[in-house]
């Protein structure tokens, strides 16, 4: 990264402002400066765009959502009707839905992204780095609707013969792996999202690790650690701000990930725990009702799952940014495109 | 504990070589001179192909190009050059946000600027919600690259009488400008692998259109209707479409960070 300090302005300020004598001279000078000022005014404006966006895309959800807002209340957060006939609308299902499948993604993408993460900067021999690494990055250029297809022909039978009857004949008593498998249920989405979300965790992971200062690691190994033993008494309690932030980002992602979950999750309005029946995403909900909602209560309602899922994880992301910039500071960690 | 993550890295990269393994498994044998000239026959013959798909992705993702690529540079060369300020924080900070934004909102989003109004699915809202997904991206990117610019390549600049716009634009935007391109191509290759945004926007078409006022079909789109369709055709051509959406995101990902990797070293 830059090594001339973050928060200074690239521009040393002094230059400037050089006093120079004669009056063409100062007079070019002038000139350039209206001109400057002209460029720096044409470079904020682009930069106003981005809290532009933010504004804007936050007034639409919440203008197109208040008919369901008004009409429903908060209940629509706890209710679990979702009855476009009736015209009677709660999220419930779907947000449940949404939370137990991040939940089981995050589960299943912690210990190997992390795996991937300590392998690269602590354990791995030099000329292994780039390669593993830019093979899990790879994992992150997969486009969400091959993920999808991929988990509807290959994952789910995969699942189906070689994952669920050993989980059913161990756990088979556990409220969590009750009914019949048919291929589309929570367990196939959970499995998805943990695959698709390993990249984003372990780059952000292995960045937040290499800013981990080395006196950390040498101090830890001086005192006759060794060097699994640093690792864990020096270098994750240090970053530990950071992968936690890198967790959460990961968790971001799963909440707001759609194509595949839709292919996958079995897309059912209903709140159940069993891993191996049917459920719903919000992200689901609106990219299969969309295109059928016919009402405006209905329309309405979908930008009210939009505006929750936009909220979610807008907060989600705030606090994994924090996190990260705690350990370090102002670096565009994870927000490269992988 | 070395064995431990030894095994937990294998599964990772198992699962990208199982994916990869299987696309080219499923899709090469369909890939033939058709799949690439000819347009979808009507459900249930068999053959066609995925012509006006490819033609669709290439618009509605150039034209996402056309609008995003101009507003991110820019602003990611205000946050190098002048970001160091309240603003510049605070547009960092809602890049970032943006950035993990889920894309089927800015879809519905797109759906109301433009769709709504005009009463019509069009690519052009697709490439408009494309835009939206990409500008965040290139705008961190672009800085991370032009802060890259050796601080005294700016100095002699400004030392020679340079004023600060030109500086900018003729020796740091220049001195990065590889960078830069090669943010825009990875920012992209991203976005044209997108489905959700486009659901509701370009919304699909069964036949060749290069009307960006009409609905358009691209090849993200055309996989998830075969994958979720009932025809085992539609399922092959699924198939080989997402073999050749994935070769163009590999190959201009790839090109990339070959170009990065030339210019800039294999440094982190």
């Amino acid at each position: 990264m830059t090594d001339f300090g973050e928060g200074t302005g690239s521009f040393p300020r002094a230059m400037t402002s050089l006093p120079i004598e004669g009056s063409s001279r100062r007079q070019s000078l002038l000139g350039a400066d209206r001109s400057d000022r002209i460029y720096r005014r044409i470079l904020t404006g682009f930069a106003l765009a981005l809290p532009l966006l933010f504004l804007m895309i936050l007034a639409v959800l919440f203008v197109s959502a208040l008919p369901a807002l008004r009409r429903f209340g908060p209940s629509f957060l706890w209710t679990s009707t979702w009855d476009p006939v009736a015209e009677l609308y709660g999220a419930a299902p779907m947000i449940v839905g949404t939370l137990l499948s991040s939940f089981l993604a995050i589960l299943i993408a912690v210990p190997l992204a992390l795996g991937v993460a300590i392998f690269l900067t602590e354990f791995a021999p030099r000329w292994l780095r780039q390669p593993v690494a830019f093979l899990v990055e790879l994992l992150a250029a997969i486009p969400s609707v091959v993920y999808g297809l991929w988990g509807v022909f290959v994952l789910i039978p995969f699942l189906r013969t070689a994952v669920v009857p050993p989980l059913k004949a161990v756990l088979g008593w556990t409220p969590f792996l009750q009914g019949v498998f048919y291929g589309n249920s929570l367990l196939a989405g959970g499995v998805i999202l943990a695959i698709m979300i390993v990249p984003y965790i372990a780059a952000v992971s292995r960045e937040v690790l290499l800013a981990v200062p080395g006196s950390q690691r040498e101090a830890a190994l001086a005192m006759g650690a060794t060097r699994w033993e640093a690792v864990r008494s020096a270098v994750l309690p240090y970053g530990r701000a950071g992968l936690i932030g890198a967790i959460i980002l990961g968790l971001g992602r799963a909440l707001g990930e759609t194509m595949a979950v839709t292919m996958l999750i079995g897309n059912r309005h209903d709140i159940g725990i069993s891993l191996l029946q049917p459920a719903y995403t919000m992200a689901a909900a609106i990219a299969n009702e969309f295109s059928e909602a016919t009402t405006n209560m209905y329309h309405s309602a979908l930008f009210e799952v939009g505006l929750v899922l936009f909220v979610v994880t807008v907060v989600v992301n705030a606090i994994a940014r924090i996190l990260i910039w705690r350990v370090a500071r102002g670096a565009a960690i994870g927000s490269r495109a992988l | 504990m070395t064995a431990l993550v030894v095994a937990l890295s294998f599964i990772a990269v198992l699962a990208l070589v199982l994916i990869l393994g299987d696309l080219v498994l499923k899709g090469a044998s369909s890939i033939d001179w058709a799949f690439f000239t000819r347009s979808p026959v009507p459900a249930g013959q068999t053959g066609g192909g995925v012509a006006n798909a490819i033609v669709g992705t290439g618009i509605v993702v150039g034209l996402a190009a056309l609008i995003g690529v101009p507003i991110g540079v820019g602003a990611g060369m205000y946050l190098a050059e002048y970001g160091s300020g309240k603003l510049g924080f605070i547009v960092r900070f809602i890049a970032d946000v943006l950035n993990g934004t889920p894309s089927i909102v800015i879809g519905i989003v797109a759906w109301t600027f433009i769709v709504r109004p005009t009463h019509r699915f069009s690519a052009l809202a697709g490439s408009v919600a494309l835009a939206i997904l990409m500008i965040p991206m290139l705008a961190r990117t672009t800085e991370e690259m032009v802060r890259l610019v050796p601080h005294s390549l700016r100095e002699a600049a400004l030392a020679l009488g340079y004023p600060r716009w030109r500086t900018s634009l003729k020796v740091v935007a220049r001195t990065a400008l590889t960078g830069i391109v090669t943010g825009c191509l990875v920012g992209i290759a991203r976005v044209a692998g997108e489905t959700a945004p486009l659901l509701f926007t370009a919304l699909g078409n069964l036949n060749f259109s290069f009307s960006v006022t009409q609905p358009m079909q691209t090849l993200s789109l055309q996989i998830y209707v075969y994958a979720t369709g009932p025809f085992e055709e539609w399922h092959r051509l699924a198939w080989a479409s997402a073999l050749v959406l994935m070769g163009l995101v590999l190959m201009i990902s790839l090109t990339a960070r070959w170009v990065t990797r030339q210019r800039y070293g294999s440094g982190s």
